[in-house]
C-alpha cells in the first residue's frame, strides 16, 4: 500500500497536517491535489453517513467525505472556516472534510511508529502510523482504506 | 517516444484511412457501379499501404499488397472483369488485408497461412498472364498507337480544351525510387493521364548482365508530353519522387490556340468533319484501358469556320483529363487527439456553467434588461451557444467507418451459414458524437449477426418461398428530431411468433397460459436467457442475447424496438441521442433537492387531486389517471430524502414511461424549469447510485442529481446493504 510503502523508505516526505475534532492526522504532500474552502454539498441518496455529498470542482463532481464521522468521531459541523482537502486516491478525486489544516512538515520512514494496540479495528486500519511533532501526535491516514471501494472489490 | 515510432503510428493511423476508402470503392464496386475513379481509389489505397509497408518492412504486408495491386491494376487495365466472383475474392482480400494491417500494428507475428490462400485465389484472377510482375508492368509502357473511330465516341464527355502545350521531361529514376518503394511505372501512368504521351526508353546505360546491380536503377527516359495542363500540374505528378530522380521538365514549344468562336460539338453528327484517318495522330496511354483517350486533331480540321485546331479529350464514362492525380477536391483535415478534443468539450461545458451562472447573479442584482451589461451578456449566451454546438459538432463522426465494419460480419456470416447475402446501406453519413459510434459496435455487431444467422432463410428456403436466393440485409442510419434512428432489416421469414412463445413458456420465462399479442411476443426476444437458435452455432447463441444488445442501448439513452411481418422479414430500430454530453431534461424540485427528470421518459405532468390516488397495500399508492392505474412513487421516499410520502395534492405527478413500455407516476414537489443539462459523471470520483443516472451543474454552481427514471420506478432495497459497503455502488 502506497501510504505504508512511504514509511518503508529512508527517504524525506512532505506530509500535509490537519485537525479533525481534536486529533491530528496527516496524508502524504503528494496525494493533495488542492485544499480549498468549504461549499455546500448535493446530498447523495443512499450514500453512507460519512460522505457528505458531491460539490462542483471546476466542472467535476468531487465526493466528500467528512473524515470525523469515518473515523467513528462526532461529525463535523461544517462552518464557512472549515477545509476540504482534494486528494486523489488511486483514480479518484475526492474530497476530505477537515477542520483546519493545522501543518506541513518534512520527515523520513524511520521516525514513524506503528499504531498502537488499543485503537479499533476501523481507526487501525485507516491509520498507516503515528509521528511525534513538537510534542503533538500526528496520525497518518490510509487514502485507500478512505473510501471503501477497495475493500468490496476484494470481497 | 522516438521519432520513427511516431511515423509508424502515423502509417497506421493512414492505413486505417486507406482502408475505409479502399472498401468503400470495393462496395461501389460490387455494386456494379463502379467508374475509373473509384476503381483508382481502390488501388491508390492499396498502394499507399504497400508503399508504406516496404519503408517499415512489413514483409508479408507488402508482398500481399502486391498482390492485392496486381490483381486491381487488371481490373483498371479492362484485363479483368469486375464481375460478383471476383469482386467476392476482392473483398476477402480486403479482410485479409486488414488483418496484416492490424497485426503489423499490434507487432503479432505473421502465419503465412493467414494471407497465402488469399493471395492465391488473387493470383488465379490473374492467372492468365501471371509470369507478370515488374517486367509486365514495364511491357505496359509500351504504347500502342490504335486508331479511334469517332463515330463511335460519344458526345457527352466532350471537353474542348482551348490551351494545349508541349513539354520535355527528362525523367531517369536513380534506385534511392525503388528503394523507397515508388514506382517508375505508377508516375508514368499518372503522367499519361495529363494527355498524350510519348516516351522514349535511353537503355545504353544499362551495364552487362555480369555487371548489374540487381537494385539499381539504369533507364533514362525522355517523355515528351503533350497536355492542357500547367507545369505544375506536370511538375505535381512526381511530387513524391523528385527527389531520387534526376528529373528535368521543359517547356519548348508552348503554343497557345485562338479560342473558339462557337462551341464545337463533336459527335457522331460531325462525321463529315472527319479528316483523312492517317493524319490522325492518335495514341492510346498505356496498352488497352479504354478508360482514357486523348485525341489530338490538330491542325486537321480547318475546312470548318475557324477552327484551326481542337484538342479534344473524349473521356467516357467521366471525364478524366482534368482530374489529374485525382484527390485534389479532398476536404481538407487535421488530426486532431481525441484528448483534446475531449478536454475542450468538458471547458466548453465549463463555458456554458459559468455563463449562466453569471446571468443568474445579475439577473438577482436586479440590474434592467436594456442596461448594457444585461444586453452583453445576452450576446454572451448567443456566443456560448454557438461555440458548444460547434465544439461538439467536432466530435461528431459520420457513422460511416461503421457501417463498413458491419459489411464485413454480414460476409462472414454469410459465408459461415452458406447464405447469400446482399449488405445495404444508407445514411452513412450520418453524424453522432463519437463515444457513440464506439460503443454502438457491439450491439450492432450483434443485431446483424443475428438478420443473417437468424433472419434470413438458406438459399433453398428462400427459393421454395418465391424469394430470391439472395437475402437483403439492410442497415440505415438518419436523424430524427434530434435523435438518431438506426435501422437493421432483413427480409428473411420474420419472427417465429410460435416458436418464441414456446420456446419462453420452456424457460419459464412466461406462463404457459400467457395471452400475449404479437408485438409482445416479439418483445420476449429482449427478455434476459432468451434465445431461439435450436444449435448454438459459432456465430450467434453465444450467451449473449438480444437482452445484452438492449443494455447497452439503454446505456447510451436509446431504445429499441423491433416490428416483424411473417415471410417478410424483421426490423429492428434504434433511437439514440446524437451525444452523451448534454440532455434535456426536466428540474424538479424534491425535499429542498434539484434534481433532474430527462425529458425523454416523460409522458405528461399532472396535478394529482386527492380523490384519485389509492393506496395499495402497506406503503404502496396506485394513482387514477384517465381510468387507468398507474403506481404512484414519491421520489423523495425513494431516495431517502424523507421517510412518509408527502401529500400527493401538494405535489406534482410526472407520467413516465419506462423502457419495457410500462408507466408510473412520479411525485416531487415542484416543477421549475425545464432546460439542457451538461451531464457529469459520478462514477469518475464516486460510483453509482441506485436511481441516479448522472450528475450535473446547474446556474448556481452546484451540482444536481440526473434521476433514473427506470431504476426509480423498480424498488430499492439498499438500506439492507450495510453503510460501509454502499459507498458508490448502491445500484
Amino acid at each position: 500500500m502506497m501510504d505504508t510503502a512511504i514509511m518503508a523508505t529512508n527517504d524525506d516526505h512532505e506530509f500535509v497536517a490537519f485537525r479533525v475534532g481534536s486529533q491530528e492526522f496527516c496524508v502524504d504532500i503528494m496525494c493533495v491535489r488542492e485544499i480549498r474552502g468549504w461549499t455546500a454539498a448535493t446530498p447523495l441518496p443512499h450514500a453512507p453517513d460519512f460522505v457528505r455529498g458531491v460539490i462542483n470542482l471546476r466542472g467535476a463532481v468531487l465526493p466528500i467525505v467528512d473524515l470525523a464521522s469515518r473515523f467513528g468521531l462526532p461529525d463535523t459541523e461544517p462552518t464557512p472556516r472549515s477545509v476540504i482537502i482534494v486528494v486523489q486516491i488511486n483514480k479518484q478525486v475526492v474530497g476530505l472534510l477537515v477542520d483546519a489544516v493545522s501543518d506541513i512538515f518534512t520527515t523520513n520512514g524511520a521516525s514513524w511508529q506503528a499504531t498502537p494496540e488499543i485503537a479499533s479495528d476501523v481507526v487501525k486500519s485507516m491509520v498507516g502510523g503515528i509521528y511525534a511533532l513538537e510534542g503533538r501526535m500526528i496520525s497518518l491516514v490510509i487514502l485507500n482504506s478512505i473510501i471503501p471501494t477497495a475493500e468490496k472489490v476484494a470481497a | 517516444m522516438d521519432v520513427m515510432e511516431t511515423i509508424r503510428q502515423t502509417f497506421f493511423q493512414e492505413c486505417a484511412e486507406q482502408l475505409t476508402e479502399m472498401e468503400s470503392g470495393l462496395l461501389i464496386m460490387s455494386e456494379g457501379e463502379a467508374d475509373s475513379d473509384t476503381i483508382n481509389a481502390v488501388f491508390r489505397a492499396v498502394h499507399s499501404i504497400k508503399g508504406g509497408a516496404g519503408a517499415f518492412k512489413l514483409e508479408a504486408l507488402v508482398q500481399f499488397a502486391h498482390k492485392f495491386e496486381t490483381t486491381l491494376d487488371h481490373i483498371r487495365s479492362g484485363k479483368l472483369a469486375a464481375g460478383p466472383d471476383v469482386m467476392k475474392v476482392l473483398l476477402r482480400a480486403a479482410d485479409v488485408l486488414s488483418d496484416l494491417v492490424d497485426a503489423s500494428r499490434d507487432g503479432i507475428a505473421i502465419e503465412p497461412e493467414t494471407w497465402t490462400p488469399s493471395a492465391e485465389e488473387l493470383l488465379t484472377l490473374t492467372a492468365s498472364d501471371s509470369s507478370e510482375e515488374e517486367d509486365v508492368d514495364f511491357g505496359d509502357l509500351d504504347f500502342q498507337p490504335a486508331l479511334i473511330d469517332f463515330g463511335d465516341t460519344p458526345s457527352e464527355g466532350i471537353a474542348i480544351e482551348p490551351l494545349t502545350s508541349e513539354f520535355q521531361i527528362n525523367f531517369r529514376p536513380r534506385p534511392e525510387l525503388y528503394e523507397n518503394a515508388n514506382e517508375t511505372v505508377l508516375v508514368l501512368r499518372e503522367l499519361s493521364r495529363l494527355g498524350t504521351m510519348r516516351t522514349t526508353c535511353d537503355a545504353s546505360t544499362v551495364p552487362s548482365l555480369d555487371e548489374i546491380d540487381p537494385a539499381g536503377a539504369y533507364f533514362n527516359l525522355s517523355i515528351s508530353l503533350e497536355t492542357t495542363e500547367s507545369q505544375d500540374a506536370v511538375s505535381s505528378i512526381f511530387e513524391f519522387v523528385d527527389t531520387d530522380a534526376d528529373l528535368q521538365i521543359e517547356q519548348p514549344s508552348a503554343f497557345e490556340l485562338p479560342t473558339l468562336s462557337e462551341p464545337f460539338q463533336f459527335g457522331p453528327a460531325a462525321d463529315d468533319h472527319e479528316p483523312p484517318a492517317a493524319e490522325h495522330n492518335v495514341e492510346t496511354t498505356p496498352s488497352s484501358r479504354p478508360i482514357l483517350t486523348l485525341v489530338e486533331v490538330a491542325p486537321v480540321i480547318r475546312d470548318e469556320d475557324a477552327v484551326p485546331a481542337i484538342t479534344i479529350a473524349a473521356t467516357p464514362p467521366k471525364a478524366e483529363a482534368k482530374t489529374a492525380p485525382s484527390g485534389t477536391a479532398q476536404i481538407a483535415t487535421i488530426r486532431v487527439e481525441f484528448d483534446r478534443v475531449d478536454r475542450l468539450i468538458n471547458l466548453v461545458g465549463e463555458l456554458v456553467i459559468n455563463q449562466a451562472m453569471l446571468s443568474q447573479r445579475v439577473a438577482e442584482s436586479n440590474i434592467s434588461s436594456s442596461s448594457p451589461i444585461a444586453v452583453g451578456l445576452e450576446e454572451l449566451e448567443q456566443l456560448t451557444r454557438e461555440i458548444q454546438e460547434g465544439v461538439m459538432g467536432i466530435s461528431a463522426q459520420p457513422v460511416k467507418p461503421l457501417f463498413q465494419r458491419m459489411g464485413r460480419i454480414v460476409r462472414e456470416v454469410a459465408e459461415a451459414t452458406g447464405k447469400e447475402v446482399r449488405f445495404k446501406t444508407e445514411g452513412e453519413a450520418t453524424e453522432v458524437d463519437k463515444t457513440v459510434v464506439e460503443r454502438l459496435a457491439d450491439p450492432l455487431t450483434h443485431m446483424i449477426r443475428n438478420a443473417v444467422d437468424h433472419g434470413l432463410e438458406t438459399p433453398e428456403a428462400r427459393i421454395a418461398a418465391g424469394k430470391p436466393a439472395e437475402g437483403m440485409v439492410r442497415l440505415t442510419a438518419a436523424h430524427r428530431s434530434g435523435r438518431i434512428m438506426l435501422e437493421v432489416s432483413d427480409d428473411g421469414a420474420g419472427i417465429n411468433r410460435p416458436k418464441v412463445r414456446e420456446s419462453a413458456i420452456k424457460k419459464g420465462l412466461i406462463p404457459a397460459d400467457a395471452q400475449l399479442t404479437d408485438s409482445e411476443i416479439d418483445n420476449l426476444l429482449f427478455l434476459p436467457g432468451f434465445s431461439t437458435a435450436s444449435s448454438v452455432s459459432n456465430i450467434s447463441g453465444r450467451g449473449v442475447g438480444m437482452d445484452v444488445v438492449k443494455r447497452s442501448i439503454q446505456a447510451l439513452g436509446g431504445r429499441i424496438s423491433i416490428t416483424s411481418r411473417p415471410g417478410k422479414g424483421s426490423t429492428f430500430s434504434l433511437s439514440l441521442p446524437l451525444t452523451l454530453a448534454v440532455l434535456d431534461g426536466m428540474v424538479v424540485c424534491v425535499e429542498g433537492q434539484t434534481l433532474v427528470l430527462p425529458l425523454t421518459a416523460i409522458v405528461e405532468t399532472l396535478k394529482p387531486k386527492s380523490a384519485d390516488v389509492h393506496p395499495l397495500g402497506a406503503d404502496g399508492r396506485v394513482m387514477a389517471i384517465r381510468n387507468t392505474f398507474v403506481p404512484l412513487i414519491d421520489v423523495g421516499v425513494q431516495l431517502g430524502f424523507r421517510s412518509t410520502a408527502m401529500n400527493p395534492s401538494s405535489g406534482v405527478a410526472i407520467l413516465i414511461e419506462t423502457e419495457n413500455g410500462s408507466r408510473s407516476a412520479l411525485l416531487v414537489d415542484s416543477i421549475q424549469d425545464q432546460r439542457q443539462v451538461v451531464i457529469k459523471s459520478l462514477e469518475t470520483n464516486y460510483g453509482s447510485v441506485a436511481g441516479i443516472a448522472a450528475a450535473t451543474i446547474l446556474g448556481d454552481g452546484r451540482v444536481a442529481l440526473i434521476l433514473d427514471a427506470d431504476a426509480l420506478v423498480t424498488t430499492i432495497d439498499v438500506e439492507s446493504i450495510a453503510p460501509e459497503l454502499r459507498y458508490g455502488t448502491a445500484g
